[in-house]
């Protein structure tokens, strides 16, 4: 079929635009091909409302078995590429089956759309919302035009959210005792903690927190898993003694994560680790790792 | 590690340029005003900074260049119309950073600036910061970064008058910051020894004395803190400075933080805090020099007491004495490993102090020395040399300062220490209080002093028990002995009563001296008794009577049994001396047997022990001296008396020394006084008894070198005709005269007799003598006309 659509040139220009598109925040999307482009931002529960505007080139007409407009919400895994899983389609007939001569307009909307997931881009996969305008022929293939926006839910602030304080340590070799002040953070939080050393007998090098993404796909025996270090931040320098404590502030900012997402569609799931690394002097690393939730709080 | 400097250098040069690459994209970032760029460069600068390569000498280069550098970032930073950024979100942003190292000192840096603009208290700035700098605990690169810290925050402290003092930030905020800076430093520089392998210790304990400045940095910046006044020095700021200074159990930092505490803070807050601070000390490790410490510390009080007279009362209010002293019986107790020298030269600290502070305060320098004696008298046998030098210089203290040894004298502990010295030092000690006596003169006046000092140089007076003495020095022996002679002149009282006790307790000490010592101060002792003797005539009319104790005959058997001492040793020519001395007194007294008995202690002598053919000479001479001055005898002691000297002289050896001593003998009977024997017959005799020697003697030679004898004989023999004639001794005639020199004449020219040039001229000379006389005239020329020459 693309060999088709690259042989003939399109029938026709349809363009997508948003009716708030003007006002409407656009944040940045990295396509496939490598550019980032910038594209409307969406929240669940709201409308999306539009138009579609075709535009048949010079002199021709169009004649067609009808157009719709579809809301899609896809999963894609990279192992299938190209194959899609909606969770998501919605559908709005915007003509009957006719002849368009001229640039033709047609509103759309769809109201308060469930769009559960956030758009996600990841190392096995990618979860996209996409607009989808199809103008059904009966030869030549139908004329097909897509239109990305991107999904982000925000969420309040967790009613619990308790510090997350540990005891950990190797026998008469290192005991330490770490406290992070959250369990929940939201994207643009800051970690406050301490690392307090009960007993040092290693000669440690330095000591990094990790912050690591583990993105998981699939279900059962088929589970893939794939794990990224996404910041990589240096504690403390130097070897401490009995009783010293270490202070830890992370501004999660510059960092670009995501939200914990727990079994997406049951396809995937991406959480957050906190990984803190001891290094001693023969490079043998000590680590203790802790989940964090994440997650997307409204800007004030 | 052979090329260990080597590569150093390398490393350090590696990581120069390393910073200079970095600062260059740094400064195109700064002009293009491009903070991420800046932030990103800056950030790789200072990373150089994260090497363990280097010793602390040249990381301090390194430091130093990345500090430069930072001063131009930190006028970019100040100025956010450059880069529209806040200083609170510079703040944040900085910390993106992902290595602490170059974190941390961006952090400082943006914080220096953050305060400057008063966005947020300075208090809590500060407390984040020094919080942060936690996360090094490397000792080199935490210790520079810190000191990083601490030279940023210098000016902002909010210190009273600061203009970062306001409501929320007290001058407390700005101690707390301070101190809690130096805590975490010094942790840091203590652990620094626990660093690598052990063998390297002593290069690592080099390393750490280079970066303690840094540490002490913090007590400096502490004491320029206008706010920190005594109630604040007292109560924060010395407890816990001490507090950390007491538990790092670091002898190296203990030593330099205890120093640095008494050199950067006020004298005033010092003796304040007295109490505190020595609490401190024996709480520190065995191993820290706490004798240098404390001796710093009464150096500093005893100067500041001497600075001005009103802090004076601050000092006894404070009780600063007793407190210290105090302290150093603690530490001394503490450290039961502390050589001898250490708790000794605490001692002369403490002396110093107290002889500065309080010079009045005799008891005190008496208990430090008691103190001492305690501590010595735990030690078998002091045999360190530099605690035997520590012993002098205590005991030396109070002679210097009070310039008199009367005052020592008074206490009891004195001798007590000086017992504790080995015999060398004893003695060298006993030489220090005898020159210390006669540099300032100082007259030791009564008995009881007297006896105290004999006991304190005692070294000198007598042999020490065990004493080696082959090992003596002669030249070091004669002239100790010579000093105690001189101190023997140094007694002296007024009073002859006391004077006379004074001599009595000399004696006791000197007669256990045993033989090598009398000849030396046995003389002294005889003149002291003679002087007072002098003394008695003088005042004779004053208290004969009252003072019936005091008789000069009582006296006089204390010299003779003095001298009667000298027999032990034996030196018979310096008793015969004493005798005569003794004589010549008797003689001012007018107590003739006593003069007969000192002479007849004489001739025994002469008799008996003087063999030696020279010494018999002089011998002979001074008896014949004395006697002849002698006015005190009757007729026949006096005539017993010459009879033995003239039979003496006509008996010595050399024929020479008889003629000699023949024609002294003359004088004996001539006394040229108003009153005097002028016996001229006898005189004759001598004369021509010496010129019948003279003769013999004249032929003996001829018989035995087939020369000459001395002609020199006659001459002398002539001058003593010349003389008793001009005195007009009726006996005595010109023709004598002139026949004696025709008879000279003679025997010159005679061909056995050598040319002497010597007699030439002597016989010269008294020709000329009576060609003068002649041509004087008068009576006396008139007389001398009659020889015709």
């Amino acid at each position: 079929m693309n060999f088709l659509i690259g042989a003939f040139k399109p029938a026709c220009n349809i363009s997508i635009t948003f009716s708030d598109g003007k006002s409407r925040k656009q944040v940045p999307m990295k396509k496939e091909n490598g550019k980032t482009i910038m594209v409307s931002l969406f929240q669940s529960k709201e409308s999306i409302a539009g138009k579609v505007s075709i535009e048949p080139l010079q002199g021709k007409k169009i004649e067609h078995l009808g157009v719709k407009v579809e809301l899609l919400g896809q999963i894609e895994m990279y192992f299938d590429r190209g194959n899609f899983y909606d969770f998501t389609s919605l559908v709005r007939e915007l003509d009957v089956p006719g002849d368009i001569y001229e640039r033709k307009t047609y509103p759309f909307e769809f109201s308060t759309v469930e769009m559960p997931y956030e758009t996600y881009n990841g190392a096995n996969l990618r979860l996209r919302y996409v607009l989808k305008v199809t103008v059904s022929r009966n030869y030549g293939g139908s004329i097909v035009e897509y239109q990305d926006f991107i999904v982000r839910n925000y969420s309040p602030p967790p009613s619990i959210n308790n510090s997350i304080k540990m005891e950990v340590g190797i026998e008469d070799c290192l005991h330490i005792e770490f406290e992070y002040n959250k369990s929940k953070y939201h994207l643009k939080d800051v970690i406050i903690g301490k690392i307090y050393f009960l007993l040092v007998r290693i000669k440690i090098k330095n000591m990094d927190l990790e912050i690591r993404r583990r993105e998981s796909t699939g279900s059962g025996a088929n589970t893939h898993v794939e794990t990224e270090t996404l910041a990589k931040f240096e504690l403390m320098d130097g070897a401490p003694v009995r009783g010293e404590s270490i202070p830890i502030r992370l501004f999660l900012s510059p960092y670009e994560l995501t939200p914990t997402y727990r079994n997406i569609n049951n396809k995937f799931s991406v959480k957050y680790y906190l990984n803190l690394v001891l290094v001693d002097e023969e490079d043998r690393r000590y680590f203790k790792q802790q989940e964090i939730a994440i997650y997307r709080q409204q800007d004030s | 590690m052979l090329n260990g400097t080597e590569d150093e250098e390398k490393w350090l040069a590696e990581g120069i340029a390393g910073i200079q690459h970095n600062a260059f994209y740094m400064h195109r970032a700064l002009d293009s005003n491009n903070l991420r760029e800046a932030l990103k460069y800056s950030a790789q600068m200072l990373s150089e900074l994260r090497t363990s390569k280097l010793s602390p000498r040249k990381y301090y280069e390194l430091y130093m260049r990345a500090f430069d550098e930072l001063k131009r970032l930190e006028l970019f930073f100040k100025d956010d119309s450059k880069h529209g950024v806040s200083v609170v979100d510079l703040y944040e942003l900085v910390q993106h950073a992902g290595n602490i190292l170059p974190r941390l000192y961006l952090l400082c840096t943006v914080g220096s600036i953050y305060i400057k603009s008063k966005e947020a208290p300075a208090k809590e700035v500060l407390k984040d910061l020094v919080e942060m700098c936690r996360g090094v605990q490397h000792p080199i690169r935490g210790l520079f970064l810190r000191s990083y810290l601490a030279q940023i925050s210098r000016d902002k402290l909010p210190d009273i008058g600061s203009e970062y003092e306001g409501d929320a930030d007290t001058v407390m905020d700005a101690v707390d910051f301070v101190l809690q800076n130096f805590t975490e430093m010094n942790k840091l520089w203590v652990r620094m020894q626990h660093q690598g392998p052990g063998r390297v210790r002593e290069k690592r304990e080099k390393e750490r004395s280079e970066l303690q400045d840094l540490v002490g940095k913090n007590l400096h910046v502490l004491s320029q803190i206008e706010g920190v006044d005594l109630e604040m020095y007292k109560e924060t700021v010395l407890p816990r400075v001490l507090e950390q200074v007491v538990n790092c159990k670091d002898d190296l930092a203990q030593y330099y933080l205890m120093d640095c505490i008494i050199q950067v803070f006020p004298d005033e807050y010092h003796l304040q805090t007295l109490e505190t601070l020595l609490g401190a000390c024996p709480q520190l490790q065995p191993t820290v020099d706490v004798k240098t410490v404390l001796s710093r510390l009464m150096d500093r009080l005893s100067n500041y007491a001497t600075s001005s007279a009103d802090v004076l009362p601050e000092f006894l209010q404070v009780e600063a004495f007793s407190k210290l002293s105090n302290a150093i019986g603690k530490v001394i107790e503490a450290q039961v490993d502390m050589p001898a020298v250490g708790a000794i030269t605490l001692y002369v600290s403490l002396l110093t102090f107290t002889l500065r502070v309080h010079p009045d305060r005799l008891d005190h320098v008496d208990q430090v020395l008691g103190a001492c004696v305690k501590k010595l008298s735990n030690i078998p046998k002091l045999e360190d040399s530099r605690a035997m030098k520590q012993v002098v210089a205590l005991l030396s203290a109070p002679l210097e300062k009070y310039n008199d040894i009367v005052t020592a004298l008074t206490l009891s502990n004195y001798p007590r220490v000086m017992d504790h010295l080995d015999i060398g030092t004893n003695k060298l000690m006993a030489m220090v209080i005898i020159q210390s006596i006669m540099k300032n003169n100082s007259c030791i006046s009564t008995a009881d002093k007297v006896e105290v000092l004999f006991e304190l140089i005692k070294g000198l007076i007598k042999d020490t028990d065990g004493a080696d003495v082959d090992e003596l020095d002669e030249e070091d022996f004669k002239e100790e002995q010579n000093s105690v002679a001189r101190l023997i002149h140094m007694l002296y009282n007024d009073e002859p009563e006391e004077m006379l006790k004074i001599i009595c307790i000399v004696r006791k000490h000197t007669m256990v001296g045993g033989p090598k010592r009398l000849p030396f101060t046995v003389s002294s002792l005889v003149f002291s008794a003679l002087r007072l003797l002098r003394q008695l005539q003088g005042q004779e009319g004053d208290i004969v009577g009252e003072e019936a104790s005091m008789t000069p005959n009582k006296i006089f058997q204390l010299l003779t049994q003095i001298i009667e001492s000298l027999s032990a040793v034996p030196s018979p020519e310096l008793a015969l001396r004493l005798y005569l001395q003794c004589a010549e007194a008797a003689n001012g007294c007018d107590i003739e047997h006593v003069a007969y008995e000192f002479f007849t202690q004489a001739f025994v002598l002469y008799e008996e022990e003087i063999a030696d053919s020279k010494a018999q000479v002089t011998a002979i001479h001074l008896i014949i001296g004395t006697l002849q001055r002698m006015n005190v005898f009757g007729v026949e002691n006096r005539d017993t008396l010459t009879h033995k000297a003239t039979g003496y002289s006509a008996r010595l050896l050399k024929k020479a020394d008889q003629c000699r001593a023949v024609y002294a003998c003359s004088h004996l009977f001539w006394v040229d006084d108003q009153d005097g024997i002028k016996d001229g017959e006898r005189v004759l005799l001598c004369l021509k008894r010496a010129l019948r020697i003279a003769n013999a003697a004249q032929q003996m030679a001829n018989v035995a070198r087939g020369s000459g004898g001395p002609v020199s004989l006659f001459v002398e023999i002539l001058n003593k005709y010349i003389y008793f004639f001009e005195k007009g001794n009726k006996q005595i005639t010109s023709s004598a005269i002139q026949g004696l020199i025709e008879f000279i004449n003679t025997e010159m020219q005679s061909d056995s007799t050598n040319p002497d040039s010597v007699a030439d001229a002597f016989l010269a000379s008294t020709l000329r003598y009576i060609q003068f006389q002649k041509q004087k005239g008068g009576v006396v020329g008139e007389k001398f006309e009659s020889i015709k020459l």
